[in-house]
């Protein structure tokens, strides 16, 4: 029989308002097994931590309940307080009466009640609880960033300068992601180009650093500190190690008409490109779907002019398979497709556009040459209009309830960018709040408004409708004056939502990461764990846990780094002790769990049993401790019921099951 | 059969919940302050496939009125594939129940993520109005459990 202390916590008045924690600590008390209960102020401050220590002293616990909060926020440190005292650290359970009960409840019965239930159910196991010893794994001191823009690169550079190798797989032929797409950064207005190009170039360099460009994480098997990752090198149809970069083999191939992707589709390139002129690597890649020699066979222009002789139609995509400790997930975003807003003319005009699009129009190495121009007709517009929250802050199904945070300041640096260059054009911004929380940014804004002459219209617009003229009407509301406006204007500009990378939901599947309703992944812990997936050994950089600017990018990419730099620097990690175990006098060695088990943790053995006198040899499946994670998917598939897991056994969950209907 | 009284009825309800997506989202409910009635009361596992049938037919046995099993959403599944295996089991184990009187109402599949506290609170509070309707179960329950 255990000798159980239960604690109850009042969290302040969290618990205590709700529920009467002098009768869960009376009632407690009552239960089989229990030889002590208090309560106190914070179970889980200094004194209170205390308090358990000294209890499992002085009346000999074998095992202990807090009734307290979320396992998930405070089990570790009551497990550590117990293990201090002598005790066990997995004698511990705990009673969740904070989020499943006190904070969702109003009546002092009712919750009460219910806590002394929850308490109930917890005893109920620790009874059954028996001593747990963690075992160990080895960890690879070796980093995967999946995600080659900014955060991937800051994370990748951060964990390389500590010393630990790293490799970047990036989808795309160049690294660089959307950062280098744009022309220039608010709020300092410097050149993004200029500042991303040095940390592309660092990257490449770093001898620490392995960049895969083109390619793709294929498949991810394994746990913390030990994953096992496939990835798929794309065939690029050049040789790398031969190819110079000169760019003949572009200038002469004759499939020409390409949408070009870096410029979002604005103009085109050849079937055989390199996308930007900074890219990492300098070296082109066949689009195969567009290169006449693979859709007909015949023409090989590139490969005649190269005089390289790197051009290798043969290519064929390439596994690699490497280890890793931990993996980065560096995925970023894009901006969400407007086919459901027909009301802003977006696929009917082509002066309607994206402000992603407008990005490489005004960059110098964009489709006009950085000329602020009508696409229709090449015309420099006179009256512009920027409609903010396209998608964002949207209350039905077609756009995304968040704010997409980098609208409301980069449309202020549109807006002063255009102003100042062309002083004679008329600039309105219709927004629905004006967003401007960071360092320097709401003064960036003031600037667009009060030196910039930026005209900030608060309202909607409901329509734009395309003239026969070539300009477009804008239909607006004016909440502010509380009326309806009707402006002429030469180009709208779209602030679209943005949206996690749309290949986000594979790799968060491939990864066991969880993901929200909006397909950002989560976070461990919404506010002290922001870079750490629940899954171990995953960690969030950029723009994929949530919508973010340049400089809280680069920050979380830095915290993404040292959280794993934390992981790569152990040599060793304490593993998860509840594991499942087969009872071998009841197993009968079918097969059926290492079917179901998916880390391949279970393998089969002739062991020589003793049943009840019976000495006989027999096949006995038998559970890698360092491999199973404790799904317990085996123990319900065991048809003799052999298996089990520990720390949630059959025999602990039927007794919470009998507590909670007593 | 059942043992009528003038009691208002108070189900007895238990929710199993995974412990990185449907008990985290149950925190999120709980953390939000997002109420559902006191009669569900959860009991964590650590993935939605190691709820054993057995746990269900026990909590009849003992007098529940209802049993809902919550996991992460399929293809989210931390094990990769245990919610899988869980939809399954449940499926053949919840007609078994129907045929044997504990009507479909009483037990429930729903897929919970870490990030849908208001999912969570929805469906347990549609849980707990359904069980309402049904009033007590009156199947499987063993009378020798009561006390």
């Amino acid at each position: 029989m255990q000798r159980i202390g239960v604690f109850v916590c009042h969290c302040g008045t969290n618990i205590a308002a709700t529920v009467d924690v002098k009768k869960v600590v009376e009632m407690a008390a009552k239960e089989p097994g229990v030889v002590h209960a208090e309560d106190y102020q914070y179970m889980c401050s200094e004194a209170g931590q205390a308090k358990i220590i000294n209890a499992i002293h002085e009346k000999n616990l074998t095992g202990i309940v807090v009734c307290s909060c979320s396992p998930r926020m405070h089990e570790a440190t009551f497990r550590k307080a117990a293990e201090k005292a002598g005790l066990n650290p997995y004698m511990v359970e705990i009673a969740n009466i904070r989020e499943h009960c006190s904070w969702i409840h109003k009546d002092m019965e009712e919750a009460t009640l219910k806590a002394v239930i929850l308490a109930r159910a917890a005893i109920a196991k620790v009874n059954l609880d028996a001593p747990l010893q963690p075992g160990e794994s080895l960890v690879t001191k070796r980093a995967l960033v999946i995600g080659g823009g900014i955060a991937g690169i800051q994370s990748a550079l951060d964990i390389a300068e500590a010393g630990y190798e790293v490799d970047i797989v990036e989808k795309l032929p160049s690294i660089g992601g959307r950062m280098s797409q744009l022309d220039k950064t608010f709020p300092t207005l410097d050149c993004s180009a200029c500042i991303l190009t040095p940390k592309m170039v660092e990257a490449a360099a770093h001898e620490k650093i392995n960049i895969y460009t083109y390619s793709e994480v294929e498949k991810v098997s394994g746990f913390v500190g030990d994953f096992t990752v496939d990835i798929r090198k794309k065939a690029r149809s050049v040789d790398m190690s031969k190819c110079t970069g000169c760019g003949v083999c572009s200038e002469k191939c004759p499939s020409k008409k390409n949408p070009n992707e870096f410029n979002r589709g604005l103009n085109n390139r050849s079937a055989i490109y390199i996308p930007f002129a900074q890219a990492i690597p300098n070296v082109p890649v066949i689009d195969r779907e567009n290169c006449i020699k693979f859709k007909t066979g015949k023409c090989g222009a590139c490969s005649k002019v190269c005089a390289a002789g790197a051009i290798d139609y043969e290519q064929k995509d390439e596994i690699i398979t490497q280890k890793y400790g931990a993996i980065v997930v560096a995925t970023g975003f894009d901006v969400i497709p407007l086919d459901k807003y027909d009301e802003y003319a977006y696929s009917q005009s082509k002066d309607v556009i994206t402000s992603l699009e407008l990005e490489r129009i005004m960059n110098a190495a964009g489709p006009t040459k950085g000329h602020l121009e009508r696409l229709s007709d090449g015309k420099s517009p006179k009256n512009i209009v920027f409609v903010q929250c396209v998608g964002s802050r949207c209350s039905d199904e077609r756009g995304k309830s968040y704010c997409s945070k980098i609208c409301c300041m980069y449309t202020a640096k549109h807006a002063m960018l255009i102003r100042d260059k062309y002083p004679d054009t008329n600039v309105t911004v219709f927004y629905i709040d004006v967003r401007t929380p960071g360092k320097n940014f709401d003064e960036f804004y003031r600037r667009a408004v009060e030196d910039y002459g930026v005209n900030y219209v608060k309202g909607q617009v409901g329509k734009v409708i395309p003239q026969p003229d070539g300009t477009l009407m804008v239909q607006a509301s004016d909440l502010l004056e509380n009326k309806q406006i009707l402006m002429e204007a030469d180009m709208v500009v779209l602030a679209a939502a943005i949206e996690p990378n749309k290949d986000v939901r594979k790799i968060a599947t491939m990864l066991t990461a969880s993901i929200d309703t909006n397909n950002f992944l989560t976070e461990a812990h919404a506010k002290l764990r922001p870079v750490e997936s629940p899954t171990a050994g995953i960690f969030l950089s950029g723009v994929c846990q949530g919508p973010k600017d340049i400089p809280e990018t680069v920050a979380q990419a830095g915290a993404a780094a040292v959280k794993a730099i934390g992981l790569l620097a152990k040599d060793k990690l304490t593993t998860n002790p509840c594991t499942a175990h087969s009872d071998e006098l009841l197993c009968n060695g079918c097969s059926q769990c290492a079917n179901v088990c998916p880390y391949g943790a279970i393998s089969y053995e002739e062991k020589q049993v003793n049943d009840h006198g019976i000495r006989e040899t027999r096949r006995i499946a038998v559970v890698n401790n360092a491999l199973c994670q404790g799904c317990g998917a085996c123990t319900v598939t065991c048809p003799s019921g052999a298996m089990d897991l520990q720390g949630f056994s059959n025999r602990q969950i039927l007794a919470e099951v009998d507590a909670i209907c007593r | 059969m059942s043992i009528e009284t003038n009691e208002e009825f108070r189900p007895k309800i238990v929710a199993f919940c995974c412990n990185w997506c449907s008990y985290a989202g149950a925190d999120l409910a709980g953390s939000s302050r997002l109420s559902y009635p006191a009669d569900v009361k959860i009991i964590r596992v650590p993935c939605s496939c190691r709820v054993n049938p057995m746990f269900i037919l026990r909590a009849f046995e003992k007098g529940a009125d209802g049993v809902i099993m919550c996991g992460c959403h399929p293809g989210d599944c931390h094990y990769t594939t245990g919610n899988y295996y869980a939809r399954r089991r449940m499926t053949l184990l919840f007609s078994m129940l129907d045929f044997i009187g504990v009507e479909n109402g009483r037990t429930r599949v729903e897929w919970v993520s870490a990030a849908e506290g208001v999912k969570f609170s929805q469906t347990m509070n549609e849980f707990v109005e359904k069980i309402h309707s049904l009033g007590k179960n009156v199947r499987l329950e063993d009378l020798r459990c009561r006390n």
